[in-house]
């Protein structure tokens, strides 16, 4: 029997705020252990939460960003369990009326445009953190209380690939929404991942398996490619699965038992009667949705149907967006866009590395890009001393009209001019005008050289390369 | 005696310069030391802090400062956070907990000139109506030292009663303010949710409990409440209402004010002698021009059960940090769970442990529907009970108990006697409205004093402090105090 497996995937991300969620405490990264708490994010007797709106603000800007309804009525709940990293001992979160619900996210897999549906994305807080030592345990609770959003999607995902590629085009989306930082370093992202087979076909779902506490998309990606083969084992040696709870062990590259069901959590969830529930308002919601950006692959596909460029080239600009920025600002026309792409990636993305200036005080002007594309294309100058140019420009942000009228690198196309330079080479270099005759075409490039290089690179190869040939037939 | 006065008489004192607050700071700490002993309203006093901070009073009295609280003595209930001082909710639970911040009531006691002093017996986090769930010892009635002062802010009814202090802070979560202020004869007033901030207060239930004063009588409770009243952004639940000057309402005037007598609340069981003085001071609030009628609070006999589902439910999220892991009493384990269940085990009292266990229960899954959710749809019902009788009426009057001060250990095997011991005042905090509490007479034999409950709108603290203040004016209940106290030593 073959068995396919079904995957879900609730993706927990520190949002970028510059305060917790219920303090004025600093939401950073990497302080001394229990520097940036206070009474509220330590839940010392008599506190109250205010929720940051900036954290609200994020959710639902994510919820526009993933295509989620944004509910008028949500409300905050307490999810109750004890854990020494959790200061109330139980935590903020929305239960039962998120903030987003009911969206999705496409993006790329395996050459396709692919759907996962994401069901909600709600606020909560995040715990802090426990460290173990020798002979006692300490908590550092600077995390505690540092707004976090939980992603939670259907289970559509199908592959350990197809998460690990879900996960990625989530964190580019908050990325470019500027929703969270994303560093996975510093645990701004972490996952649980529900997984569980089923034999193809059958539409009622297998055992729900959870792995928890993910903190690297590789670690998800070998965990799914574990768990789905170990889960198929199971059934196919007639076996039966239950729901229960995994840990992923990264160096023994294994799932292992945390809980069984009959250990499960009750989380006793309740209403958060310290918070008001949130019913944003029309203008509220309009001020958040002015912050909507374009999503990478909608960027890809713009660049690609706008500008009519190949894929390398909009993935490239999906990557950098100050790069794109530049490009859009450079490209007048769909019908060159792939000369200005050209330049702006071959040659100044090039020279940016090179000399290791930034995007914002390259000195040359967007337009100027078309203005030296014109000078090629209307035969002003060779592409060769375009380069030229171009580094040039660079170099003091002149117009490459100027640059080329200053230096004389006009392209010479008086015929008579040609003419001299032709019969000159064609004297200088009998034998290859000899092969040539003889019916030795590379001969021809040769001498075309000759004339380039008596020229400066300044006579039009195209009518070089015609009056050489005239000229050498008709000898 | 300068701690018998009130504070509008004792401000008149202080800023002719015929009394110092130092003179009266002492003149409560005398009153401590020589009645505290047997009434235990106090679980500590720093007499230098107070001392420190009378003199500071005076040099700003005299400055010409015109604060309304300047110089004034106030205790408070050890539910409150005052930063540098103990903070234990009377648990051993919080052994040696120092309190980091201010609260922002006592942020605005001081603002208003306030000396804060003293840490006020209670019972355990607030849970109990006698006071005697205090892991510190037993208050007393000081109308009668066999007899409770009613709970849970038991010190802080006792202590006014007893004059060691002017007046106090308590909370009032199911009563815990009205309940003590009536059996031991002083003013206590249960503002509106969201009408004083909750910031500082140690959470028992976060969506009944508010803090509210004690006093010597209505015009003192007035002053108190305007200036711990207000919008708080510390507290997402305060309410940006403005606040009014209750004082300049008390005009003394109530004719045609329009009086609810729910009938539901007039009915057998009550102490004779209480049914007595309240209808006796119903008739006097008639005499004073008040016009009465019956109304009807259908849900009432549904109060005490969804009280304490929901006050218990609340308690036990709120009661899960005190886990021996950040501050306050550890006794060791092999692991967390293990130091949490001893830690625990032996931190809680026995009505807090209970009340703990009743709120898992009915937040657990299977259970929530049937009992939360149910009992918060029944909420709802309750306070439009109220919202419809406030159509008809400008207030409700109840008796506070429907007992007067019962003896100590007498319900306290009995925890469901003990529930009942706060049935007229309960719902007025699943409603959210306001209530007061004010002496209306005496039992005869022992003498122990009874509470007439004024129960207002939402925001309707004026109207009560209106009515209160009438009735209390052309009676001389407030007047009264135990004797012994009132000795000199």
């Amino acid at each position: 029997m073959d068995y396919e497996a079904v995957i879900g995937l609730e993706t927990h991300v520190q949002l970028k705020t510059r305060s917790k969620m219920w303090c004025g405490c600093a939401n950073e990264f990497g302080a001394p252990p229990n520097t940036n708490v206070c009474p509220v994010c330590l839940g010392l007797p008599g506190v109250l939460p205010v929720a940051n709106e900036e954290a609200l603000r994020l959710t639902v800007l994510t919820g526009m960003l993933l295509n989620c309804d944004i509910p008028r009525h949500a409300k905050f709940d307490r999810k109750n369990y004890f854990y020494p990293d959790v200061p109330k001992n139980y935590q903020i979160t929305q239960y039962d009326k998120p903030s987003t619900q009911s969206g999705h996210v496409d993006f790329e897999f395996e050459g396709k445009i692919v759907r996962v549906h994401i069901t909600r994305a709600h606020l909560e807080e995040d715990v802090g953190k426990n460290f173990h030592f020798e002979s006692n345990s300490g908590v550092d609770f600077n995390r505690a209380g540092v707004p976090l959003m939980e992603i939670v999607s259907e289970p559509d995902i199908t592959s350990a690939d197809m998460a690990y590629t879900y996960l990625n085009a989530l964190k580019d989306i908050l990325i470019f929404g500027g929703v969270s930082a994303c560093d996975m370093e510093k645990g701004m992202v972490r996952c649980d991942v529900n997984v569980s087979v089923r034999p193809k076909g059958q539409q009622e779902l297998g055992a729900k398996i959870e792995i928890k506490n993910m903190n690297t998309f590789s670690g998800v990606r070998r965990a799914v490619d574990h768990e789905i083969p170990r889960q198929i084992d199971v059934l196919k040696a007639g076996g039966k699965l239950t729901q229960e709870t995994r840990r992923w062990d990264d160096t023994a590259g294994i799932t292992e038992v945390m809980r069984t069901k009959e250990y499960a959590h009750d989380y006793r969830y309740f209403p958060e009667p310290d918070l008001m529930p949130f019913e944003p308002s029309d203008d509220w919601i309009a001020d958040v949705r002015k912050r909507v950006v374009e999503l990478p692959l909608a960027r890809k596909q713009r660049f690609m149907t706008m500008y009519n460029l190949p894929a390398p080239d909009a993935d490239t600009f999906v990557n950098d967006r100050p790069l794109a920025d530049y490009f859009e600002k450079a490209v007048r026309s769909a019908s060159n866009a792939k000369a200005v792409a050209n330049w702006v990636i071959n040659n100044l993305r090039a020279k940016l590395t090179e000399s290791g200036t930034s995007l914002e005080s390259v000195k040359i002007q967007p337009p100027q890009i078309q203005e030296l594309i014109t000078l090629v294309d209307s035969g002003k100058i060779s592409t060769k001393i375009a380069q030229d140019v171009f580094t040039e420009m660079f170099e003091n942000g002149q117009s490459p009209a100027s640059i080329v009228e200053q230096k004389g690198l006009a392209q010479v196309s008086d015929t008579g001019a040609i003419e001299q330079f032709c019969d000159e080479v064609i004297a200088a270099n009998p034998k290859s005008a000899a092969d040539f005759k003889a019916g030795k075409a590379a001969a021809l490039n040769f001498l075309k050289g000759q004339v380039m290089k008596a020229s400066k690179g300044k006579a039009n190869p195209n009518l070089v390369g015609k009056i050489l040939e005239r000229k050498l037939k008709l000898a | 005696m300068l701690n018998q006065l009130t504070i509008s008489e004792l401000r008149t004192r202080l800023t002719k310069r015929a009394a110092s607050s130092r003179e009266l700071v002492q003149a409560c700490l005398d009153q401590i030391k020589r009645v505290d002993p047997k009434v235990h309203a106090f679980l500590s006093v720093d007499e230098q802090d107070a001392l420190a901070q009378a003199e500071i009073a005076d040099r700003a009295i005299a400055a010409g400062l015109p604060q309304p609280l300047l110089g004034i003595p106030i205790a408070v209930k050890d539910v409150l956070a005052v930063k540098g001082h103990s903070l234990q909710c009377g648990s051993k639970i919080l052994d040696k907990f120092v309190s980091p911040y201010d609260a922002t009531v006592i942020a605005r006691l001081r603002k208003a000139g306030a000396i804060v002093f003293g840490r006020l017996n209670m019972d355990e986090f607030a849970m109990g109506s006698s006071t005697e769930n205090s892991a510190f010892g037993h208050t007393r009635n000081p109308w009668d030292l066999e007899r409770v002062p009613g709970g849970s802010s038991g010190g802080s009814s006792a202590a006014v009663a007893a004059d060691e202090c002017i007046a106090s802070l308590g909370s009032d979560t199911g009563g815990s303010i009205r309940q003590p202020a009536a059996l031991c004869g002083v003013v206590g007033v249960k503002p509106t949710y969201g009408r004083v901030s909750r910031y500082g207060l140690v959470a028992f239930a976060s969506s009944l409990d508010q803090i509210g004063p004690f006093a010597k009588d209505v015009r003192d409770a007035a002053i108190l409440t305007r200036v711990i009243a207000g919008h708080d952004s510390l507290d997402s639940t305060s309410i940006p209402e403005p606040v009014p000057d209750y004082a300049i309402q008390l005009t003394g005037d109530i004719k045609g004010l329009r009086l609810g007598l729910p009938k539901e609340y007039f009915i057998g069981g009550m102490d004779k002698e209480v049914a007595a003085a309240v209808q006796t001071a119903v008739k006097h609030l008639e005499s004073l021009g008040a016009v009465t009628q019956e109304i009807s609070l259908p849900h009432t006999d549904y109060a005490v059960a969804t009280y304490y589902i929901i006050a218990t439910a609340e308690a036990s999220a709120n009661l899960a940090r005190f886990d021996g892991i950040r501050y306050g009493m550890r006794v060791e384990g092999a692991d967390p769970n293990e130091l949490y269940m001893k830690t625990r085990g032996a931190g809680f009292g026995a009505e807090v442990k209970r009340r703990i266990i009743l709120g898992t229960y009915v937040l657990s899954s299977g259970y929530y529907d049937a009992y939360y959710l149910r009992a918060q749809k029944v909420r709802t019902l309750i306070r439009a009970d109220f919202l419809k009788a406030f159509e008809q009426v400008d207030a409700i009057v109840t008796p506070t108990s429907p007992t007067p001060a019962f003896k100590a250990g007498e319900k306290s095997d009995d925890p469901l006697q003990m529930y009942l011991s706060d049935i007229f005042t309960i719902s007025c905090n699943l409603a959210g409205i306001s209530g007061i509490s004010v002496p209306c007479g005496f039992t005869s034999s022992p003498k122990l004093p009874i509470g007439l409950q004024l129960l207002g709108k939402p925001f309707g603290e004026g109207t009560l402090f209106r009515i209160a203040h009438a009735y209390e004016q052309s009676t001389n209940w407030h007047k009264e105090r135990p004797e012994w106290t009132t000795k000199p030593s």
